[in-house]
């Protein structure tokens, strides 16, 4: 494991506070994920698992702790204490953010290969042929047919609006990945082809990525690593088959007991 | 290449009112490469449980699990990924798949992983298939549909595609017919001959007699049953 050791964490995570008021949001969070790593975070609603994650893309700005960031030009960074625009232009290059809601993460007046494209132009793209051509790759990647391009996302069906969401994000080439219930509110057939269409980029982007879920079996086949939450707090880490199949805390214990089947 | 030392085991029910229960107290058990080891002892004396502690599934509460460089009962998760990806195999009882992924991209995935060149193992996935009689028509079906002993013969093809140095096998031929059962019964002397150190699992006592070279009887590592 001598060449790993040498590897430095794609984000450094130390102790990330949120409260809201005399409520706690999520309290000291740490951890490291590494190039390549998908972690999962668990827990029931209310359990700050999304407030983190926001707090670590950003949109919230956390009381306390160090988000960082091995950036490509200057290594690591703590992206808390960068400027604003520093932050946004992270956000539309290295970083993505896949909301639950397509419709939170979509522009919904604009065409489908508008929304693809426009994330590109964000980045200094302008030669409209590129662009269109790269927009169609891209909606062929996430399995939405050509003779689509041109129609808008409120002519798509849920999955399909979630599917558009993930290539307008990864159509920069973004090497970490936050989702929000990326599988939320959808069917079960929808939601086998989102899975297989998100391992499939992972492994062949070697992305990073960060998912926030309650749903233990999406877990288990998309997260390397677990991270279990209750009331704010982490409650358990590890290998994500391991903490599923042989729970230490309480709650976890409870948490897995509590599905029918993962 | 395998190398366990005094490792025990307890499991703690929180929700059953913290019950302790020990199950596993200073196992220990060495396997060089290219020998393969069979675990015995009546149902619930501990197998299945020292091989999960083996792969990293389950914790081990004490005690040293080295397998090549990498002590499983210390490492890092991501140090046990790399572990499962490039040294340690599994073939577990169950398939456990991404719904809707064609078999032949379930059996080529481990060699993917490892940055095979896709036609080397595409080759390899179907040399396998064939060999366990998966029949070609099947091949671009997702597994979720096929029969037990399909499933269980793509999950062999999928344990074996890789030459992991070190193979933890559960049950390999539970289920199978007697054709299918030499196949894998072969493919564990070929993992062998090419010098994978191997952990199993047989109830089959007439194909554990024929691939294994020893027998560690796991009840000696079972603790004496507190009242």
């Amino acid at each position: 494991m001598t060449r790993d050791d040498a590897v430095t964490p794609l984000l450094s995570v130390r102790d990330v506070t949120k409260r809201y008021g005399a409520r706690i949001g999520c309290a000291e969070v740490s951890f490291d994920l590494y190039p390549g790593e998908v972690m999962g975070i668990v827990g029931e609603s209310g359990s700050g698992k999304s407030t983190l994650l926001n707090c670590l893309a950003g949109h919230v700005p956390p009381d306390g702790g160090k988000v960082i960031f091995d950036t490509r030009a200057e290594g690591p960074r703590d992206t808390l204490s960068m400027s604003e625009p520093e932050r946004r232009m992270l956000g539309r290059t290295d970083w993505a953010f896949v909301h639950q809601h397509a419709r939170d993460g979509l522009r919904m007046g604009v065409s489908a290969g508008g929304n693809v494209g426009e994330r590109l132009m964000a980045v200094g793209a302008r030669h409209y042929g590129d662009i269109r051509d790269k927009a169609i790759d891209w909606l062929g990647r996430v399995e939405i047919a050509a003779d689509r391009v041109d129609d808008r996302p409120t002519a798509f069906s849920g999955g399909m609006q979630q599917r558009l969401q993930i290539a307008r994000n990864l159509v920069t080439g973004p090497r970490l990945v936050f989702m929000d219930e990326p599988t939320g509110g959808l069917d079960v057939s929808v939601q086998a082809r989102l899975l297989d269409l998100l391992r499939g980029l992972v492994r062949d982007m070697g992305l990073s990525a960060i998912i926030v879920t309650h749903d233990l079996a999406v877990v288990r086949l998309l997260a390397h690593r677990l991270m279990v939450m209750k009331d704010g707090h982490v409650v358990e880490t590890g290998l994500t088959d391991q903490v599923l199949d042989d729970p230490q805390h309480a709650y976890t214990q409870l948490l897995v007991s509590s599905v029918l089947q993962v | 290449m395998i190398d366990i030392r005094d490792v025990s085991k307890t499991f703690r029910l929180h929700n059953q009112g913290g019950a302790a229960i020990p199950v596993m107290q200073g196992a220990t058990l060495t396997v060089a490469p290219g020998e393969c080891v069979a675990l015995t002892g009546a149902s619930g004396a501990g197998k299945s449980t020292l091989m999960r502690m083996i792969y990293g599934n389950y914790l081990a509460a004490s005690g040293s699990i080295m397998v090549g460089d990498t002590d499983v009962a210390a490492a890092e998760p991501r140090e046990i990924l790399e572990l499962r990806r490039t040294v340690l195999g599994y073939v577990s009882q169950f398939l456990r798949v991404v719904p809707r992924v064609p078999t032949l991209d379930v059996v080529m995935e481990p060699l993917l992983a490892t940055g095979t060149p896709v036609e080397q193992a595409k080759a390899r996935a179907e040399e396998l298939l064939t060999r366990l009689n998966i029949p070609q028509t099947l091949w671009g079906l997702s597994p979720t549909t096929f029969s037990g002993g399909e499933q269980q013969r793509v999950n062999i093809a999928r344990g074996f595609a890789y030459a992991y140095p070190a193979m933890l096998l559960d049950e390999p031929t539970a289920s199978l017919d007697a054709t299918n059962r030499e196949t894998v019964l072969t493919l564990i002397e070929e993992a062998k001959a090419r010098g994978a150190a191997i952990v199993g699992i047989f109830h089959d006592a007439e194909a554990r007699d024929r691939v294994c070279d020893r027998q560690i009887d796991v009840s000696a590592f079972t603790p004496a049953r507190a009242a």
